[in-house]
């Protein structure tokens, strides 16, 4: 049996974890909201992103904080490039169009990140080092830490800024109807290729939050299909199911891969499968339908 | 509220793969007046208010609005020269409120940075209480107080038209482009739309064009109409003067010679 102290030591590193799910999780519940597409290249973002931050620490010798900013900047105006140079052509097509094209991303985001970054495993310097312990029981890594409190401050900001800023108001009001977006004054496509720019900022600093965590080489990408399956088991049209469900399948994945090592490495698709047979729109889901 | 403008439209003209859906048409709308535009279905109504609210692009052409050359504009800039408009099939933020959807009617009006909205600084909480004050004065004025904090999906239809109209009063515009407002209302409610529709005009001083097929509604509050069939300018004028014209006649009730 696993000591107690296990126990809580699996728990909080599945919480940091599924917070870095999390933070993918969100640009894909934003993306999704904006345009109903879901983008299978999300991870790449992230995978960018890790991969932005090693190249500016490396090449310019900035430190880690300098490189985070404007890393992640960076991977945002890619994203926002993806949309309104490529994406925006494709809206109304079929919905098989579209995620083949996003998987297409996939592919060549990754081949690119190889051709430049080189395509073996490198590892980045924590900003922190060292572990915060409450009491004998608690104890966490900083940089694992950090994740977390990053996570608090990404949902935070968020939130605060669909709910107060007049941007964010108008992309909530383009995501439900755009042709009335349109003649209240709102520049739809620009926001929605926002959207696209906020959802990759925040996959970035997820990858570069994660990347002196584990080390970062162009397969970690596939973490995005992690996220997703927790944002279908939190329910995708919520930021905060969406976030559950990843922090849900951080947490569940350590103690899966001790008592069930058979399943090691899919128990987050087993829970979305046994999500999926109970409640198909996940545990939180949408207040309401969108309108087709 | 900016001030009226004449809105001039000049030998307009739109194709579809061929088909002439709007062909060399011209009307000049003076500031102040209400303007319908009638027509049989298919006749290309909706398809001027779409030329002139920037979702089509016209084949040839012109349409300005006082010195404003509208075809120079996307679509979500049409507002800001004060053109309001409301659609034949409804166009609500469904899931948000009746107030919320006025709120973003405003939209147009707020010049502020998303910075001190984040922190709700005094000056954002100023703002916020004029643009309510705005909606407040309109709820009145269409006396939809009552659905104030419904969501639109919980609305019965009527009272949906009723919030469309004043959604697009909030952006405060100098014309507003009504596509049938009176179309799927029971006659007690067009009663209530030709009312609200006057103090429009007289209240708040709004040129009106509308396109709609309620002849009643039409003879009562417009000062001049314009009919259109296949896509073709038939006949400008008073509303009794068009409805005698031989041309409009045969085109509504195919009389022959």
């Amino acid at each position: 049996m696993l000591p107690f102290s296990d126990v809580i030591h699996l728990a909080i590193t599945g919480v940091a974890q599924g917070c870095a799910y999390g933070l993918i999780a969100l640009g894909f519940v934003l993306i999704y909201k904006a345009t109903e597409v879901v983008n299978f290249a999300h991870g790449e973002f992230m995978m960018l992103g890790a991969f932005a931050v090693l190249a500016l620490s490396e090449a310019l010798g900035w430190g880690f904080w300098p490189s985070f900013l404007v890393g992640c900047l960076s991977i945002g105006v890619v994203g926002y490039i993806v949309d309104a140079q490529i994406m925006r052509r494709i809206i109304g097509e079929s919905q098989a169009s579209i995620f083949i094209l996003t998987v297409a991303f996939g592919f060549i985001f990754r081949a690119l990140a190889g051709m430049i970054f080189g395509w073996n495993a490198r590892s980045v310097e924590a900003p922190f080092t060292g572990k915060l312990a409450i009491g004998d029981l608690v104890e966490i890594n900083y940089d694992r830490l950090l994740i977390i409190v990053a996570t608090v401050i990404f949902v935070v900001a968020i939130r605060l800024f669909f709910r107060r800023t007049r941007f964010g108001v108008a992309m909530r009001a383009a995501s439900q109807n755009q042709l009335a977006a349109y003649y209240m004054g709102i520049p739809v496509k620009r926001l929605v290729s926002m959207t696209w720019a906020l959802g990759a900022l925040i996959a970035a600093a997820a990858g570069a939050l994660l990347a002196p965590v584990t080390q970062v080489d162009t397969t970690i990408g596939l973490l995005g299909i992690k996220a997703l399956a927790g944002a279908i088991v939190g329910g995708f049209g919520s930021i905060y199911g969406a976030l559950l469900g990843c922090i849900l399948i951080g947490v569940i994945e350590p103690f899966a891969d001790y008592f069930l090592p058979g399943i090691k490495g899919v128990s987050a698709y087993v829970v979305m499968l046994l999500v999926l047979f109970v409640r198909p729109e996940g545990l939180i889901p949408q207040t309401y339908q969108k309108k087709v | 509220m900016s001030a009226p403008q004449r809105l001039s439209v000049e030998n307009l003209s739109i194709e579809f793969g061929g088909v002439h859906a709007v062909e060399d048409v011209s009307f000049d709308v003076e500031p102040g007046e209400t303007f319908a535009i009638i027509g049989p279905n298919g006749a290309g109504k909706s398809t001027i208010f779409n030329l002139i609210s920037r979702l089509y692009q016209p084949t040839s052409g012109s349409i300005h609005y006082g010195e404003q050359d509208l075809l120079r504009l996307p679509a979500h800039k049409v507002v800001y020269t004060g053109i309001g408009r409301t659609f034949q099939n409804i166009e609500l933020f469904e899931q948000a409120t009746v107030l919320q959807n006025l709120l973003v009617g405003r939209h147009a009006h707020m010049r502020r940075n998303p910075f001190s909205d984040f922190l709700f600084w005094p000056g954002v909480r100023k703002s916020e209480i004029e643009h309510r004050a705005k909606v407040e004065d309109i709820i009145d004025l269409l006396e939809i107080a009552q659905y104030r904090d419904e969501r639109i999906a919980d609305l019965p239809y009527g009272a949906r038209k009723n919030v469309e109209l004043a959604r697009a009063l909030c952006a405060e515009p100098s014309l507003l482009l009504l596509d049938e407002p009176a179309s799927g209302l029971n006659n007690e409610e067009t009663d209530d739309i030709s009312f609200y529709l006057e103090d429009v005009k007289h209240d708040l001083g709004i040129t009106l064009v509308m396109v709609e097929h309620d002849m009643n509604l039409v003879g009562q509050v417009a000062d001049r109409v314009m009919a259109i069939n296949d896509g073709r300018l038939l006949a400008i004028g008073s509303p009794d003067e068009v409805r005698e014209n031989p041309d409009v006649q045969r085109a509504y009730l195919g009389v022959t010679e």
